[in-house]
């Protein structure tokens, strides 16, 4: 895991496979034997379920209206001799508190262990939406960023550097307008080169604490990765033992956290304990 | 020294310990340390743009329809709109699919019923039964739900929707529910059990049972067109006709109106009584104006809201045509099923202002809202004994104008005391079977469910009992 570049966004060639639309066969929900599992996160009204229907060909009714899809709605795509199974996830403006939509978005991010996570960012709004995306990045490393609504943000005369974006980020950006299907092809195509690990992320970690809190993390980190090692992010798991969390108490307890370990240790997408996990969470 | 042993105990124990070091300020200090992160990487990555657009049409907008003066008349005004353009467009498609349904195809399949020889019970029960229903329930559903869905779908696109809630806010939180219901709300609109499931972005459960509670005032599309017939034929025929239109979509207005200041009235009640508590706090967003995708937005709605509703209407409407059927055509002793039970109603029905019919139609209806309307003008026929409309017991008959479905209501008895309480009864009664099943769903609770489900029906029957006296009272002589 240290592969240094981060690949360019938003840089079409006629050669790239992702212009032969023959390779995006819609499927529908139709899912026997999915590959990978993608899951679309995002604050409300970013235009999640807009990129979920451009990719999954589903007619999921998309409202102008934060707090549209309070549960998860599922589709799938090909790409590339894959399967895909996209997952879209509630909008939350956070991933910390309690209300029953961010927890489904949360538990799924956690226990659900996507392949892939889109987050769907509002380019006219990118500092609130990068509040949500610095605390995915804590929860997995996997992440492609759907820049959506460059057709508003070039409306409001504003200037976005996508690669820089990336390069601070540690995960690929693609700047999109989704009602129009613009970035869709490149979307696909960030989306299987994670998947298949052709681009390895390295996710941003939260760095900015206090020294006081950084030398509480500090003392819980090694406890937490002594009894579950290997766990990809520990630091998150410490975070919010230290609020207070209940339920990631409870997970600790029970071992579901431990489970994500050995998921992680496995193939990407040929694993049946997280189909079971998936289940379970559903 | 703290115990570093390797059990999850351990771990849970040592965090404990480290909360009591990091001290209260953790969350907030945490929230500030990704508020910092963000706004650098965002100040990092954006360019402003230099000049400012002089002219910004979104926040133009928005300083009008969520004013202190102009957000309320504008969205009375705007909805006011909707349904006159539905009441106006749909009485004639309404009409034609009468004639087309009932008028031609009734008797047609009732001359092929009878050339393949098939018993007079099975083709009472097919024809008069199902397939009239059914028919009745296309041709008084279809055209307004074609017309009022799209058009509430382009608003919701357009993002009217969130305006609306903010404007609803501060009353909600000031009756000590949830700002967030107003959004609950508003999906209520379309449908209940839908609104239901929507109070899921409530994070406190107190409020979010409150939300629940108060969702059935919310009216639901099974309960627009009962609305929308009684206010045409009943209010609108009050005033000259170039105002009925007018007039009735004011009156189905002030309906809707009535079940948001219910809802308040209620949560209000709640929060003070069984479900006490703060009330929390929440950022709402306006989000920015999008030019809806006319076509797109036609299609969805269409096949989305309105087939679904309407197959939905069709698959309870067929059974309850056999019911209908069946309790018209079983006589016991000396009269039917529907007989005895309207005749066992009729008192409790007068005294509240109206009658043993509209009471039975509204147990047959409990399965869907939309089925009221054709059970009610079946029964009226039935226990009236009108002569000369319709075809003998348990047939729904061709009613294709509204001053022939008028007189059927008025030999049947009916007031405009009849049709003011049918509409406020229509607005305040129980939830429909699906709604209170995704009741228990979401709350898991039989108690809750049972509160929410007798609650609205205890009101309707309380408010619609005080409108009768007092309108009989104020009219000097009884009705």
């Amino acid at each position: 895991m240290t592969t240094s570049t981060i690949p360019a966004t938003g840089s079409p060639c006629e050669s790239c496979p992702a212009h032969h639309a023959g390779n995006l066969k819609r499927l529908g929900v139709d899912m026997g034997n999915w590959d990978f599992v993608v899951a679309l996160a995002g604050n409300p009204n970013t235009g999640k379920s807009t990129v979920f229907n451009a990719l999954t060909g589903l007619r999921q009714h998309t409202g102008n209206w934060p707090g549209k899809t309070v549960t998860r709605a599922e589709g799938g795509f090909a790409y590339g001799g894959h399967r895909y199974k996209m997952v879209d996830l509630p909008g939350t403006y956070s991933l910390l508190s309690t209300s029953m939509d961010e927890e489904i978005a949360r538990d799924f991010l956690l226990f659900g262990q996507p392949d892939v996570t889109v987050i769907v960012v509002d380019a006219t709004h990118l500092e609130r939406n990068l509040n949500l995306t610095l605390q995915v990045l804590e929860i997995t490393d996997r992440v492609v960023l759907a820049l959506n609504l460059m057709d508003e943000s070039r409306r409001h005369k504003l200037r976005i550097d996508d690669r820089r974006l990336a390069r601070d980020l540690g995960v690929p950006v693609v700047p999109m307008a989704a009602r129009y299907g613009e970035g869709r092809p490149e979307l696909l195509k960030a989306i299987s080169e994670v998947a298949t690990a052709k681009t390895v992320c390295k996710p941003r970690r939260l760095k900015k604490q206090a020294p006081r809190i950084q030398q509480a993390i500090g003392q819980l980190i090694p406890a937490i990765e002594k009894l579950f090692p290997d766990l990809p992010n520990s630091q998150w798991v410490a975070l919010r033992l230290l609020d207070g969390d209940s339920q990631i108490a409870e997970a600790i307890l029970d071992g579901r956290i431990g489970q994500l370990q050995r998921i992680s240790e496995t193939l990407p997408g040929q694993d049946s304990t997280r189909a079971r996990l998936l289940e379970k969470t559903s | 020294m703290i115990q570093k042993n390797s059990t999850a105990a351990g771990v849970l124990e040592l965090a404990e310990q480290l909360r009591w070091q990091v001290g209260d300020s953790f969350h907030q200090e945490l929230m500030e340390s990704i508020y910092t992160e963000a706004a650098q990487l965002a100040n990092r990555a954006v360019t402003q743009p230099t000049d400012k657009p002089r002219f910004d049409l979104d926040r133009t907008i928005d300083r009008i329809v969520t004013s202190r003066r102009w957000g309320f008349p504008l969205m009375v005004l705007l909805f006011t709109l909707v349904f006159w353009i539905t009441i106006a467009g749909a009485n004639a498609p309404s009409s034609w699919l009468a004639t087309m349904l009932i008028g031609t195809g009734q008797p047609w399949l009732k001359q092929l019923a009878s050339s393949v020889g098939m018993p007079w019970w099975l083709n009472g029960l097919l024809i008069d039964g199902v397939y009239l229903t059914t028919a009745w329930v296309i041709a008084v559903m279809l055209p307004p739900m074609a017309i009022f869905f799209p058009m509430f779908t382009l608003l919701e696109d357009f993002g009217y929707l969130p305006r609306v809630a903010f404007n609803l806010d501060s009353i909600f939180r000031r009756s000590g529910a949830h700002g967030k219901q107003a959004l609950s709300m508003m999906m209520g609109f379309g449908c209940n059990a839908a609104g239901v499931v929507a109070t899921r972005v409530i994070d406190s459960p107190r409020e979010r049972l409150i939300a629940i509670i108060t969702n059935n005032f919310a009216l639901c599309n099974g309960r627009w067109p009962t609305q929308i017939l009684i206010a045409t034929i009943y209010i609108g025929s009050l005033v000259p006709a170039y105002l009925a239109g007018l007039v009735s979509a004011l009156a189905v207005v002030s309906i809707a109106l009535l079940g948001v200041l219910l809802s308040l009235v209620v949560s209000w009640g709640l929060s003070r009584t069984i479900l006490k508590g703060e009330v929390s706090t929440f950022s709402l967003e306006l989000p920015p104006y999008r030019p809806p995708r006319f076509w797109q937005t036609i299609y969805t709605s269409l096949i989305d809201r309105t087939m679904i509703v309407l197959w939905r209407a069709v698959v309870f409407a067929a059974p309850a045509g056999v019911v209908i059927w069946l309790s018209a055509n079983i006589i016991i002793g000396d009269a039917s099923i529907s007989g005895h039970l309207i005749r066992w109603l009729n008192p409790l029905g007068i005294l509240l202002g109206l009658n043993g019919v509209i009471l039975l139609a509204y147990v047959v209806a409990i399965p869907a809202n939309e089925i009221v309307i054709p059970t009610i003008l079946m029964l009226t026929v039935l226990s009236g004994g009108i002569a000369g409309i319709g075809h003998g017991a348990g047939v729904m008959f061709e009613l294709n104008s509204d001053s022939q479905t008028l007189s059927v209501f008025q030999q049947g008895g009916w007031t405009l005391l009849t049709a003011v309480n049918l509409m406020l009864f229509s607005l305040i009664h129980n939830p429909c079977s699906t709604t209170i099943y995704t009741i228990y769903k979401e709350t898991g609770s039989k108690k809750w469910t049972l509160i929410a489900s007798l609650l609205p029906v205890g009101m309707g029957l309380t408010i619609t009992f005080f409108v009768a006296q007092i309108w009989r009272l104020l009219a000097g002589a009884g009705f």
